[in-house]
């Protein structure tokens, strides 16, 4: 796993694009990580939960975007349900991929990959959320 | 349909995945409510829900086919009824929304123009909430035939009924019961077991199968650590990671299909 130095910016035109995706912020966490303690996905993030609530508080939308956490989150809703400080880690991390897919050639996953990727027994509701999720 | 008990009327919306992978979710559903006296009148033109609640406070697109089932129910005057657990989730919210965000409420009406604008005014429920609220446990037990007796049978909920719980409303998010009391209610004896409310992978299994199995996995070793041999699910995707990904120490089985067994209308 690759540590993230987070040192704060001031905040930037990314930051309050996220925001303004998300209706929500970041403020009120105070890192006791109970969030990542509680993630089903953790082992495949680069970055933990509770450090992309800390990146987005100091601005540093660049280096959740480029994670591989964005795209590992189940949207499963346990950090928010169980966060002692209301922050909304799930919301936040929606924002951020949604910040990267709606962006011209940010899909990360693609309609033609699909026959590939799926197999026999897969609902269809699997792929009409991933395709939701990962493309635009 | 025995003399004398009511006839329960619903606005039923079904969803993309149990007219295809998910048959048994809904062909037992119906022929149980037949039976219990609830009517579940399909929806004449229902759309895909889209399959997840957009997170995004900025969509109204993606909002827009919840939107529709909500605004079918409301003109019937009946509450919509869901049995998979992401229509459910994602209809839920959505009215929520419909509920509580004014500036979406005129984008979405403003677009749809619906002859009575929708205010959030229709009643979701889930099939189980159905059973529990107005059918009642009670009565059900005494219509069972079957029993489900000295089976090891464990309720998975997963996510997307429970949370967030002060919106989906459904259960106590950390510990609920609405699965066990319907199993109890079958002549169960169900097993509690910690990974019930943990998350199966979800979409995850299309662009990433091994981290579905190492997330579905933990969930079917918390069962099978306190002796469950057989679970019960409510949603076509939690039914696939656990049965595909999450190895064949257990059997799988929709709610309703025990539901039919034990009614013996299976």
């Amino acid at each position: 796993m690759i540590r993230t130095k987070v040192t704060p910016t001031t905040q930037t035109e990314a930051l309050a694009e996220v925001l303004d995706i998300c209706g929500t912020n970041a403020a009120n966490c105070m890192q006791c990580g109970k969030c990542s303690a509680t993630c089903p996905a953790s082992s495949r993030m680069d970055v933990l939960p509770h450090q992309v609530v800390r990146l987005l508080q100091a601005g540093q939308v660049e280096k959740v975007a480029a994670s591989q956490t964005i795209w590992s989150c189940a949207s499963c809703f346990a950090c928010s349900a169980r966060c002692p400080r209301k922050v909304d880690p799930a919301r936040l991390i929606e924002a951020v991929r949604l910040s990267v897919v709606r962006k011209a050639g940010g899909n990360y996953l693609k309609a033609d990959a699909v026959p590939a990727l799926a197999d026999e027994a897969m609902p269809q509701q699997a792929l009409v959320s991933a395709l939701r999720k990962y493309s635009k | 349909m025995r003399s004398g008990r009511k006839r329960m009327k619903y606005s039923y919306y079904p969803g993309c995945t149990l007219k295809t992978k998910a048959q048994q979710l809904e062909t037992f559903a119906l022929k149980a409510a037949a039976l219990l006296g609830l009517e579940l009148e399909e929806q004449a033109e229902w759309q895909c829900c889209g399959a997840v609640y957009p997170l995004a406070e900025d969509e109204v697109a993606t909002r827009l086919s919840s939107v529709r089932a909500l605004a079918a129910a409301r003109d019937k005057g009946e509450k919509l009824v869901t049995l998979c657990a992401a229509c459910h989730h994602v209809i839920k919210r959505v009215n929520d929304d419909m509920q509580a965000k004014e500036e979406l409420r005129e984008k979405v009406n403003s677009y749809l123009q619906l002859p009575a604008p929708y205010l959030g005014e229709a009643t979701v429920v889930h099939y189980l909430e159905a059973l529990r609220d107005d059918v009642g446990f009670d009565k059900l037990a005494k219509l069972v035939k079957k029993p489900l007796a000295g089976r090891k049978i464990g309720a998975y909920y997963g996510c997307l009924l429970l949370r967030p719980a002060e919106i989906m409303q459904f259960d106590d998010p950390e510990n609920p019961t609405i699965l066990e009391d319907f199993l109890r209610a079958l002549g169960a004896d169900p097993v509690v077991y910690p990974g019930r409310n943990e998350c199966c992978g979800g979409y995850v299994a299309v662009t990433d199968k091994e981290a579905a199995r190492d997330i579905s996995r933990a969930v079917v070793r918390s069962a099978t650590g306190c002796g469950v041999e057989e679970l019960v699910t409510a949603c076509p995707l939690c039914q696939y990671n656990l049965a595909e990904n999450g190895g064949p120490a257990v059997k799988l089985h929709y709610f309703t299909e025990l539901l039919a067994e034990a009614l013996d209308v299976r």
